[in-house]
């Protein structure tokens, strides 16, 4: 394991480990849920925290260049004196890095009209597989050859590893508005997100709460969420005051159209933070309900969310199991919870099959894998659900092109077998 | 497109020496002259399937820009697409990575596809991404082929996210530059800039728009700026804020130009080749290049090749080893095997 400082020492990290023969992992603050980070191989595991500079900050371009171990929030922190933000802000962002959110390609709620990770990052230098240090994309719209910075984000270390990344900031609006709508049916509040998107609203944040994880917010937070709904909406309508306004009406409307008991508008800032520290809290709170939880992170087209979140239910009760959804509804991500204690004998087994089950429920509902968290080790093996055996080669051949030798991160996203005419045979025992 | 329209077009593909692919006829020479020996191919049109409620279109990559737009119309929504000619296709905009004009405000062309399929060089039928609106199952195939100019793949359909229209859209113009307006204005869908004039093209709810307008002193129009005409056309990237310095280089040619504020694309053109090449001077001495758009046969479709060469060869020869599909664009490929 080491710290490097800067893109050199990470440059010679990588070499010392190829002339030792082994592969290496990028570490940030080690948040990720898929298990993209996990050492798998004996790597030199390349930890980027002491990599943790704002670099350079133009207001002019609204462009930062950031080390990769900046934490999110401490990002849009450094800017937010300048009127600039930092659009994606995953619930982890206290904590995550903004190179392990290039590497997952991550969300978070305000990530719906903003767009996730990917839409944010305009270069990156990134030190490849064989030590050698790369510029992928620059500060101009477009460049030549092909979107190489498109095929890096998100690819959870598996070609290379960011040193430098030059990301977009964005104007703070003038006008942001939050909102509470509280339903007494799950069903209800599911549909409520459908008709809002289908008005052709598409609100900045648009996140739902079940009745479990509403009550622990609650009891923890105490930011003023009914403790006997089924479920409530946190939207978020922002920009210029007239559509600001038309928007509030029109989501006002349809949520009481579709059986909303009361609509809350947050009165001032400090109302509004209250609100989003209910939702940020959700995961802290979750320990109020039982010790452990594994979360689960799907997407679904939108017009399915009803249907879909009843088989969730289901699935976990199938399996005598606890699940509480708490999510980026306005883009369709599910984040089933399944909350128990693991000390429970045979508990994982059933862990396991109610989240094999949601993700198989997700897929057939023509939905996909995952929305924000990535592939990483948890879902590689899900991946034939959704690609056939050319779709995964094309998606081997891409990685391979960019790190011929394999040596960043192997056995991440892609199953074993995935190369046409790679052997398909796994030990037994082995960790899959 | 049918399994055995889509069997013919792969076998069509596979048996072919070399593949030009052919979408409405309109950037015949962007990214370089296809070998005119290649034989053609061509992708039917057709909507496969659109989900107002969900914003997602898929289409087939012959659709024509306009009819998707007629299609998206009716349920008062949109993808920001505006090709010089209406007739280009879904495809050939995705393969030729044209944005459009209100990028400034909805974002570049690459963050709208959600899903490509395509056939590969060697006539395997593939898919990149997913349906829904977000997504981050395995690696980003449908960013990649976004300006990537049928070299990796014939499209075949896209699945891209649409938007609500705005109830109103409307263009001013003001004698301050894009630097000055953008502070002033939130959000603006457009900032084209030909070094005398901006025009502004505002997006929103009536009473936002009008209120800008007022505040920034804009004057309304009902004219949008005319794209600048002329035989020998290139698009130039630079960063936003070497606008500018690009400006007073361009304004000692003998070419017209429109740049699009915020953005760093500029549109120029001209009657002289020399004078576009001397464009692609100025683009380079900002660190910006110049793409060739039409005419200037004189002139390579890129200029100087682009970083990376090595990893964008061994991209090219994974999804197409045999080097067939529209052989002649990106000739740097060619030099770097």
């Amino acid at each position: 394991m080491c710290f490097p400082r800067s893109t050199e020492e990470v440059a010679f990290a990588v070499r010392t480990a190829a002339s030792h023969g082994r592969p290496f992992v990028a570490r940030g603050s080690g948040t990720g849920l898929a298990g993209g980070a996990t050492p798998v191989d004996e790597p030199l595991v390349i930890v980027t925290t002491q990599m943790n500079r704002v670099l350079e900050v133009d207001v002019e371009a609204r462009v930062a260049w950031v080390e990769p171990g900046v934490l999110n929030l401490d990002l849009s922190r450094a800017v937010a004196d300048l009127g600039l933000y930092y659009a994606p802000d995953p619930s982890s962002q206290q904590a995550c890095t903004i190179g392990g959110n290039v590497a997952t390609n991550a969300g978070g709620p305000h990530c719906l009209a903003a767009g996730v990770t990917s839409s944010h990052v305009l270069a990156v230098d990134v030190v490849l597989g064989d030590g050698s240090v790369a510029r992928l994309g620059g500060l101009e719209p477009d460049g030549a050859g092909f979107d190489l910075r498109g095929c890096f984000v998100g690819s959870e270390g598996t070609m290379g590893i960011a040193t430098r990344i030059a990301v977009r900031l964005q104007p703070t609006p003038p006008c942001v508005r939050t909102l509470l709508l509280d339903f007494v049916s799950i069903d209800d509040a599911a549909a409520t997100v459908s008709a809002i998107i289908a008005a052709g609203i598409v609100p900045s944040a648009l996140e739902m709460m079940d009745a479990r994880i509403t009550r622990a917010v609650e009891d923890f937070v105490h930011a003023g969420y009914p403790r006997d709904a089924e479920a409530v909406l946190l939207a978020e309508l922002d920009g210029l005051p007239a559509g600001v306004d038309a928007a509030i009406a029109a989501v006002d409307r349809i949520g009481r159209e579709h059986g909303a008991r009361t609509v809350r508008v947050a009165r001032d800032a400090e109302e509004r933070a209250l609100l989003w520290k209910g939702r940020k809290s959700a995961f802290g709170a979750i320990a109020r309900i039982k010790p452990d939880y594994y979360l689960h992170d799907v997407v679904v087209p939108r017009t399915k969310l009803v249907e879909v979140l009843r088989q969730v239910y289901e699935i976990a009760d199938a399996q005598n199991l606890i699940v509480v959804n708490v999510f980026h509804a306005g883009d369709g991500n599910l984040h089933p919870i399944l909350v128990f204690d693991a000390r429970e004998p045979g508990i994982w087994t059933r862990v396991h099959a109610a989240g094999d089950a949601i993700v198989r429920a997700c897929v057939a509902a023509g939905g996909v894998l995952s929305g924000e968290h990535g592939i990483g080790l948890e879902k590689r093996e899900f991946m034939p659900l959704v690609f056939n055996v050319d779709d995964l080669d094309a998606q081997a051949r891409l990685r391979d092109a960019f790190d011929p030798e394999g040596r960043a991160n192997p056995q991440k996203i892609l199953p074993r077998g995935s190369r046409c005419g790679e052997v398909m045979r796994v030990p037994e025992g082995a960790w899959v | 497109m049918g399994v055995s329209a889509l069997d013919a077009l792969a076998r069509t593909v596979a048996g072919a020496r070399a593949v030009a692919i052919a979408g409405g006829g309109t950037q015949r020479e962007i990214g370089g002259t296809p070998d005119p020996g290649a034989t053609e191919v061509r992708v039917p049109a057709g909507i496969v399937r659109y989900e107002p409620a969900d914003m997602t279109v898929t289409a087939l990559a012959g659709t024509p820009v306009a009819m998707l737009d007629a299609a998206l119309a009716e349920h008062g929504q949109e993808c920001p697409l505006d090709p010089r000619s209406a007739e280009a296709t879904v495809g050939g905009v995705l393969a030729c990575g044209l944005s459009g004009s209100r990028r400034l405000r909805y974002g570049p062309l690459r963050d709208r596809v959600l899903e490509v399929r395509f056939i590969t060089g060697d006539g395997r039928a593939v898919r990149g991404g997913g349906p829904t609106v977000k997504n981050v199952t395995g690696y980003d195939i449908p960013r990649l082929f976004v300006g990537s100019f049928g070299t990796l793949g014939v499209i075949t359909r896209v699945t891209l996210r649409t938007q609500p229209r705005a109830e109103c859209s409307q263009w001013s113009h003001t004698d301050a530059t894009p630097a000055d307006l953008r502070d002033r204005l939130f959000r603006p869908a457009t900032l084209a800039w030909d070094g005398r004039r901006t025009f502004v093209r505002l997006e929103g709810y009536d009473e936002d728009v009008a209120n800008e307008q007022a505040h920034a002193g804009l004057v309304a129009t009902d004219a949008p700026p005319s794209w600048p005409g002329g035989e020998h056309r290139g698009r130039v990237s630079v960063a936003p804020p070497s606008l500018g310095a690009l400006a007073r280089r361009l304004d000692d040619l003998e070419c017209t130009w429109l740049a699009e504020g915020g953005v760093g694309t500029v549109h120029v053109a001209t009657d002289s080749e020399a004078a576009l090449a001397a464009a692609r001077g100025a683009a380079e001495a900002e660190n910006g290049w110049l793409l060739r758009e039409a005419g200037a046969p004189g002139l390579d479709p890129f200029g100087r090749p682009p970083p990376n060469l090595a990893i964008l060869a061994r991209i090219k020869d994974a999804f197409d080893p045999a080097g067939k599909l529209n052989p002649g664009r990106l000739p740097f490929l060619r030099r770097a095997a």
